[in-house]
Order: C-alpha cells, then sequence, then structure tokens
C-alpha cells in the first residue's frame, strides 16, 4: 500500500513540475522517489495487510511490486534522453509512474474491479506513451493499434467480470471462491463462459497466441523505450495478475480452462519462436521473442502448483532485466547507426566490447542459456510443469528454445563475427552503469536464485 | 577445500588475465596454468589409493529444490582432472609462437573453460554436473568463433546448437531422475544412483537414451559425429585441443560417472545398439581418415575411431573396459594434443595442411621428424607407447562383451596404422620439394612441448601402473554397485 500512496504522489508531483517549473530536478527526485518506494516496500513484508476488501498486500503483492520497482528504477536510468528529447516530459514521467501504479494494483488485487481498475490505468498510460513521438507515423500507427486491440481485450475482460458477476453475486475473489465450493456442481454455464472470457482478455494482455497479433506491430511502432516498458513492466504485472485469479479463484474449476491454456502455451511457444526467427528487424524480432517468452511462462501458470508462484516470480525478473539490457543496447546502437536491423549490431564486439559483453550476457539469459538467470528460471518453470504433469508440453518448450537459440545467436555473431565499420559509440555513465547492474543481476540471479525463489 | 580451488583458481586466473595488456599474458597464463597443475599434483599427493570420494564440499546451493554444490574427487576424477591440469599447460605452451588478435582475451577463455571442465569431472551433484557441462560450452564457442578459420560462424553454430540439444535432453533425464528420488526430492548422485536403479528395465532403458544422447554428440558416436570434422578443423589449434584432449573425455567421464550407474539395467536394454554404433563409427571413421588430403581432417576423423572404441569398451562394462577406457581417455588426450600441435606446426611452416604437396621433412629436420614419429606411434598403439595399454584393455574388454563385435572394431587398429603410416610417409618422407625445403627448425618452446608430450606417451606406455592403480578401486567399486 505504501508503494501505491507513494507512486501516486510521484505521479501528481510531476504533473505539478511543469505548473511550478522544477523541470530539472524531476529525474533526480523520481529515481530517489523509487528506492525509498522499494525500501519502504520491502516493510510490508508478511503485513498481509487488506485494504477495504480491494487490495491485499501479501507476499506476493509485495515481492511483484518490488520486482516491478526494481525494472522500473532500471529502466528509469535507460531513458533520461527519451524525456530530454521530446516535448512535455513531465506528462510522460506522470504518465510511466500512473502506469507504475496500475501495475501495483494488478499484483495486489483482491476484487475483480480493482484488477479492472489496475488493468485500465497501466493500459491508458501506455496508448498514450506508445504514441508519445507525435510526428512519427509509425508511433502514431502503434498507439492507435495498441488502443483499439487493448480496448477490445478490456472488453472480453469486462464480459467475463460481469457474466461472473452474475452468476456468483460478488466481485470479490474469496467469495467467489467460497460460492464455487459450496455449489458444486450446480454452478450456472455463464459462470464457465465467464471465467473463458476473462481468460481471453488476460491472454490479450499478456499477449499470447493466437491473441497476439497486436505485440509485433505496437512494439516496432512505438518509441523503443516505451517499448521496453510494454516488454517487461507491463508483463510482469499482467502475468502476476493472471496467476492471481487462475492460481486460486479459478483453480477449482481449472477443468474448464487448462486444456484451452494447453493449447494457447504450446501455439504461443512455437509461433513467437518460428516467427523471430524470421525477423531481420531487431526490435519486431525481440517483440516475436517476448510472445515466446510469455509462452514459457504460461507452463507455469497451468502448472499449477507449489512451484508456480515462485517461478513466475523468478522468470519475469530474469526476462525483464534481461530484456531492459537489450532494449537499452539496441536504443544506443539503432540510434548511433541509423539501422534497426541485425546489420547494426556488425562489428560492436570490436569497437565496444562492453556493450557487446552486455548484450552477449542479456542474449544468453533470454535464450537460456546457464549460469545466467534466464537458464535458471526456464529450468525452473520446466521442473514446476514437469511435476505437474505435462511432460510434453516441457518438451514442446525445449524444442522451442532451442530455436530461440538461434535468433538469439544471430545478434551474438553480427557483434562478434562480421566486420563493421568499427566506429565507437559513446556510451552515457548512465547506461553504463544501467548495463553494469543488469550484468550483474543476471549472473546473480543465475547463480544464487534460491534468495528470489525462496521468498514465495 | 582443494577442490575448490582446483575449480575457482582458473576462474579467478581468466579474470585476472582480462585486465592484463601486452607481452607478459602468454608469460601469465601458462604461469597459472602451472600453478594449477602443481595444485592438482599437492592433491595426488595427498589422494588415498582407495575407492572413496575425498576431498569432498558439500554446500546447499538451491535449497529449495535439493540442489546442493558437492563436489569431490575419487580415483576416476583424479584422473580426468590430472588430465586437465597437465594439458592446459601444455596447450598454452603450444601457442608461444603464435600471435593472436586480443590474446588477454583468449587466454582468459581458455581458462574459464579449464574451470568448466574441472567442474564437470568432480561434481557430484547432477545439476551442478549439467551447469559446467553447459559452462564449458561457452569459451570454446567465443574461442572458435573468434579466432576460427574460414566459415565458421556456420560452422560452431551447428556445433553449438548439436550439443546443446544433446545437453537437454540429458537434462529432460536428470530431471526426470530427480522426481523419482526419494523423500524431499535431491539432486545428489547417490539419491540419483538409488533413484535411477530403483526403475524398471523400460524406464532405466530411457534414461539411458537421454544421458546417452549427450555423451554421443559431445564424443561424438556415429551418426552424432557430423559436427566434429568441421569444428575440428575450422577452430583454432588450441581451440582443437581442448575439444578433442579434454573436453571429448567429458562425454566418455560422463559414460562412466553418470550413465552406467544411473540406468544399468538400460545399458542392458540398449547398450548392445550403442556398441554396434561405436563400432560402425570406428570403422567409419578409418575409413573416411585414410582418404582425406588435409592432415587437420584426417586427425579430427583419427579422434572419432578413437573415441568409439573407448565408449564402446566402457559400455561393454567390465573392470577391463572400464580401466582400459580411463587410460585410453589419458592416452588419447595426450596423443591427439601432440597431433594436432604437430600439423600446426607445419602448417606454419609450409602454408599448407594438404598431405600430398608436403614431403620430405626428415631431410631438412630430422630432430622433428623423430619427435613426430613418438607421437604417431602412440597414437597408433604401439607396444610400450601409452596408447597400446588402452586399446589392449578396451580389446580385451569388448572381448569378453562380444567376439565378433571385437574383431570389427579391431580393425581400428589395422586401419589406423593405415592412415597414420602412409600421411607420415607422404609428409616427412620421399623427396624435399620447394614447400618443404625452407621447413625451419622447432623453437624452443615447441620443442619442449613435443618432448614433454613424448615423454609422457613412453613413459605410461612402459609403467602405466600408477595410473591404474589410481582409477582402479573407484572402478570396481563401481562395478560392484550395479552388478546385482
Amino acid at each position: 500500500m505504501k508503494a501505491l500512496v507513494l507512486l501516486s504522489s510521484l505521479g501528481v508531483i510531476s504533473l505539478l513540475a511543469e505548473i511550478f517549473s522544477f523541470k530539472k530536478l524531476l529525474y533526480p527526485l523520481v529515481l530517489i522517489g523509487l528506492i525509498t518506494t522499494f525500501v519502504l516496500n520491502i516493510f510490508d513484508w508478511d503485513t498481509n495487510e487488506l485494504y477495504f476488501n480491494m487490495m491485499r498486500y501479501d507476499n506476493y503483492a509485495v515481492a511483484f511490486t518490488s520486482v516491478i520497482l526494481v525494472i522500473a528504477f532500471l529502466w528509469f536510468l535507460m531513458s533520461e534522453s527519451f524525456f530530454k528529447e521530446e516535448t512535455s516530459q513531465a506528462d510522460h514521467f506522470a504518465l510511466v509512474l500512473f502506469a507504475l501504479v496500475g501495475a501495483v494494483i494488478m499484483v495486489s488485487y483482491t476484487n475483480m474491479t480493482m484488477l479492472f481498475l489496475g488493468i485500465e490505468i497501466l493500459s491508458i498510460s501506455m496508448y498514450v506513451l506508445a504514441g508519445s513521438k507525435k510526428d512519427d507515423v509509425a508511433s502514431n500507427e502503434a498507439a492507435f493499434k495498441y488502443l483499439i486491440m487493448g480496448s477490445f481485450a478490456t472488453g472480453f475482460l469486462l464480459f467475463g467480470v460481469a457474466l461472473i458477476y452474475g452468476s456468483t453475486g460478488s466481485f470479490d475473489l474469496m467469495e467467489i471462491r467460497t460460492f464455487i465450493s459450496s455449489h458444486q456442481g450446480t454452478v450456472p454455464a455463464i459462470f464457465y463462459a465467464g471465467v473463458l472470457l476473462m481468460l481471453i482478455g488476460l491472454a490479450f494482455k499478456v499477449s499470447a497466441a493466437p491473441f497476439h497479433f497486436w505485440a509485433p506491430d505496437v512494439y516496432q511502432g512505438a518509441p523503443t523505450v516505451i517499448t521496453a516498458i510494454m516488454a517487461t513492466i507491463v508483463k510482469t504485472a499482467a502475468f502476476a495478475a493472471f496467476l492471481r485469479l487462475f492460481s486460486t479463484t479459478f483453480a477449482e474449476v481449472s477443468s474448464t480452462w487448462v486444456n484451452i491454456l494447453w493449447v494457447m502455451a504450446a501455439l504461443t511457444l512455437l509461433v513467437g519462436n518460428i516467427t523471430a526467427v524470421l525477423q531481420t528487424n531487431t526490435k519486431r524480432m525481440l517483440a516475436y521473442s517476448s510472445v515466446a517468452h510469455a509462452g514459457y511462462m504460461l507452463l507455469a501458470l497451468l502448472a499449477g502448483n507449489q512451484y508456480s508462484n515462485s517461478a513466475i516470480l523468478f522468470y519475469t525478473a530474469a526476462y525483464s532485466i534481461g530484456s531492459i539490457g537489450t532494449f537499452c543496447i539496441l536504443n544506443i546502437v539503432s540510434t548511433a547507426k541509423g539501422n534497426i536491423n541485425t546489420d547494426a549490431f556488425k562489428g560492436l564486439g570490436k569497437s565496444n566490447p562492453f556493450l557487446a559483453f552486455v548484450m552477449t550476457v542479456a542474449l544468453l539469459s533470454l535464450a537460456g542459456i546457464p549460469p545466467t538467470a534466464g537458464f535458471f528460471a526456464k529450468y525452473y518453470i520446466f521442473t514446476a510443469a514437469f511435476q505437474a504433469g505435462y511432460a510434453g508440453l516441457v518438451l514442446i518448450a525445449i524444442i522451442a528454445s532451442l530455436v530461440g537459440v538461434y535468433y538469439y545467436f544471430k545478434i551474438i555473431i553480427a557483434m562478434y563475427f562480421k566486420e563493421g565499420k568499427g566506429e565507437v559509440i559513446e556510451v552515457q555513465t548512465n547506461h553504463k552503469l544501467l548495463l553494469a547492474l543488469v550484468a550483474l543481476l543476471i549472473l546473480a540471479l543465475g547463480l544464487f536464485p534460491d534468495y528470489l525463489i525462496g521468498l514465495l | 577445500m582443494i577442490t575448490l580451488l582446483l575449480i575457482f583458481f582458473p576462474l579467478i586466473a581468466a579474470l585476472l588475465l582480462l585486465s592484463v595488456k601486452g607481452e607478459q599474458v602468454k608469460n601469465i597464463a601458462l604461469g597459472a596454468a602451472i600453478v594449477e597443475f602443481i595444485i592438482s599434483i599437492f592433491a595426488l599427493t595427498q589422494f588415498q589409493h582407495n575407492a572413496e570420494v575425498q576431498f569432498d564440499f558439500n554446500t546447499p546451493w538451491i535449497n529449495s529444490l535439493g540442489i546442493n554444490f558437492y563436489v569431490g574427487i575419487d580415483g576416476i576424477s583424479m584422473l580426468m582432472v590430472l588430465l586437465t591440469t597437465f594439458l592446459v599447460p601444455i596447450i598454452i605452451l603450444t601457442s608461444f609462437k603464435t600471435e593472436y588478435k586480443n590474446p588477454s582475451l583468449f587466454y582468459s577463455l581458455i581458462l574459464a573453460m579449464q574451470m568448466a571442465l574441472i567442474g564437470v569431472f568432480v561434481s557430484l551433484d547432477g545439476f551442478l554436473f549439467y551447469v559446467f557441462w553447459e559452462l564449458a560450452l561457452i569459451p570454446i564457442y567465443f574461442i572458435c568463433l573468434l579466432w576460427g578459420g574460414e566459415n565458421r560462424a556456420k560452422i560452431t553454430f551447428k556445433f553449438f546448437v548439436y550439443t546443446l540439444s544433446g545437453s537437454l535432453v540429458m537434462l529432460g533425464g536428470l530431471i526426470y531422475l530427480y522426481q523419482h528420488t526419494e523423500g524431499l526430492h535431491t539432486f545428489n548422485i547417490a539419491a540419483l544412483y538409488k533413484a535411477g536403479q530403483g526403475l524398471d528395465a523400460t524406464h532405466q532403458g530411457y534414461v539411458f537414451i537421454a544421458m546417452f544422447m549427450a555423451f554421443a554428440i559431445k564424443m561424438p558416436i556415429f551418426p552424432f559425429h557430423t559436427w566434429q570434422p568441421d569444428t575440428y578443423t575450422v577452430a583454432p589449434t588450441q581451440g582443437t585441443m581442448m575439444l578433442s584432449g579434454i573436453m571429448l573425455k567429458m562425454g566418455t567421464y560422463g559414460l562412466i560417472r553418470w550413465l552406467l550407474p544411473l540406468a544399468p539395467l538400460g545399458v542392458g536394454e540398449w547398450g548392445y545398439i550403442a556398441i554396434i554404433l561405436s563400432a560402425i563409427g570406428i570403422v567409419y571413421a578409418s575409413c573416411i581418415a585414410i582418404v582425406q588430403k588435409d592432415f587437420k581432417r584426417l586427425i579430427a576423423y583419427s579422434s572419432i575411431a578413437h573415441v568409439g572404441l573407448i565408449s564402446a569398451g566402457i559400455l561393454a562394462m567390465n573392470i577391463q573396459g572400464l580401466q582400459g577406457g580411463m587410460i585410453q581417455m589419458l592416452s588419447h588426450g595426450v596423443n591427439v594434443v601432440g597431433l594436432f600441435f604437430i600439423v600446426d606446426l607445419i602448417q606454419k611452416r609450409t602454408g599448407t595442411r594438404d598431405i600430398a604437396s608436403l614431403g620430405g621433412i626428415r631431410n631438412v629436420n630430422p630432430q622433428f621428424a623423430v619427435l613426430f614419429l613418438f607421437v604417431l606411434l602412440g597414437s597408433v598403439a604401439l607396444p610400450l607407447t601409452n596408447g597400446f595399454i588402452g586399446e589392449f584393455l578396451l580389446l580385451n574388454g569388448l572381448y569378453q562383451y562380444s567376439v565378433w563385435i571385437t574383431a570389427f572394431a579391431g580393425l581400428s587398429v589395422i586401419l589406423g596404422a593405415v592412415y597414420m603410416l602412409r600421411s607420415y610417409q607422404s609428409i616427412m618422407l620421399g623427396e624435399t620439394n620447394s614447400i618443404t625445403s625452407t621447413f625451419a627448425p622447432l623453437a624452443g618452446s615447441e620443442k619442449a612441448v613435443l618432448l614433454i608430450l613424448c615423454a609422457a606417451i613412453i613413459a605410461f606406455g612402459i609403467y602405466p601402473k600408477p595410473l591404474l592403480d589410481i582409477s582402479g578401486p573407484a572402478i570396481e567399486k563401481l562395478l560392484s554397485s550395479i552388478a546385482h
């Protein structure tokens, strides 16, 4: 709860910055604010506070909030120039902070209305941010597509909520659960329809196939820094929300959705990985890889056992940190070279060994090679799914991750093998700091995963 | 603690080496590798010649999943560690006359790889073993990618994906066994053994296939060998030496440590097919080696033949086969490093590896001819060289399993002699031509490498007992634990 209050206040303060003209101070203020929020958020551990039956700050919420805050901090380190170059900077700060507020609500809700509010607060901020390059056609297109598809998904979600409310008479997760267990066999059919509609709505949000079509276009069109938020914070929050709903409230009716989710997971893994191979545009490739990663996380969702929560927590952390690193380097390289294809990375190993090294670590992590965090994340999810008896799906996931190696290594090969023009790219200090942190976190999480998975 | 030192000393050295610039890099790398060798010799002097795991260190690593950082050395591991620590300084020494771009990274990767290899050989936890197993792949991938020859991007990528696929299947097998451990699941080697041996024959068969796949690709065994000749040829000399001299032994070591005890009944189910594949590989690779024009490629194929025999002997699951496998791993490591070094020497002096266009080097440099001959004789397993002991024991072990397969696999001895002696004849004897007439004398470091290798070849050919004594008790214990 402290996190929510602090983040909202930070957002409001950012809006005031334009009026009282302390814009220059805003960047350090937000960074300090995020650190403070992170620290205070830790104090919520084990308090298990419940707010008006709307939100519960259980350890699940605190853990996911912490992950989101860490990623947000890294993201701000990456995007200083985004705020400098564009007009109406203060609004951008506020929008990102409000998106974080939405994300925090999504990981802590206990009431369907809060789920809806969280998703909307997050999404509306993101729609605007996707279009923040006003004179860029692609950015406008991305914003528009994102808005239309996002609203569509929200429609499904809301319709599902309505049907569930209609059949159980409550928005509250616990009450719905009690209703299901006390009405074994007599739950009305529209309840199941509601569950499926919510499943579709959330699948849209996490960009699971076959509801992933918006993602590549939006990811590609939006400014790279905004894509980085979508791929990391939005995905983390959406999965946390997804899991919170389906692992507790709808767990009892799992027979209605497991088969659908099974197919979705398999499709997402295959479509994401195979399509990513075909991309030459690195940003689009990363978009498909992000779809593919949703597939792995669906495995943990499907497993629905004692490992699921920590598996998703670890996976989102590992994946987000790796993604922030790759997006940051992609942004640096594509701005310097004016080219966003794999070719832009040619010769980076020689001209900027540090960038190439961090990129390699991040890509190895995304590909799931030991001893990086990504390997352990995948391993943990596969174990969870294996224990739940989804050996077939694990096999598909293993094959899919082999395909994944192919497209991640394309960049590594380009960096080290191909000769480029060899101009040294200037890297800002905060980017250096961010990238060093990313490499460090990836290795630390890979070598000592117990500290994170032991939490939940 | 000495095990930890053995694992992490090369890593620390590798990291420090990254910051070194200039001429000193080679010397520092060599110094670090020699220190590591001395540490392993010290471990050997402390080593009790019995079957127990010694110098063990066990600490929880990922507690919630029953994963421990559990390492230790028994006789089998001891030999493999010694092989690694012996070969790495030699491999570094072979590069003294070569100038690589960015040498600090090059030597740092070699030392990092040494760390992973030693980790593989001392891990007593399934998960830890897997992590080290994969970790060894990353440095060698970059060594090949950054310093390799023509067309390296494609070839090294094939190598990477090939071995990664095998490893993932093995990981599947390990997870499967992990799920069958009693009580709180654990990756502890003893618990995994128990879980594996508790399965019925069919399921042990599945485990066998999963594990064998990874090892077969690493060694490689026919028909999983297609990555190997290209990769060996394209890798820089030191990379090829790491691959063939040490990394290949991860596969054969895996057979002994992880395959036989995990799925003894699985060996009964599928071992026959695996042995036949190995035997086919021996003859097939030997035949291809005979017609090779490129000397480096020829040795790559000869390596497939040798490792096929090791694998067949080990899978015969008797004391001679396993002991022969151990000895032959060491001999092959020494001999193949020597052979690839000779290829490198010839290529650097003449600019070619084409067997037909060379000739008469003996007339120009008789010293080199003699040293080459020793390495070659070790490789064709002449009695009183190290190769003979291993091959003899392996064939002996295989003979107890099946006479016919032994007869077939025994062809390797004849075919090996054919292609090795023929290439020696063509390269060293005959008329000196314009390419070879200027064959420069050996430099000090080059002479040192060949002399050390030749000394090892002869010493262990005449008196292999110290080596057999190190691994003997551990092998006997391993066999008796799976006999019933």
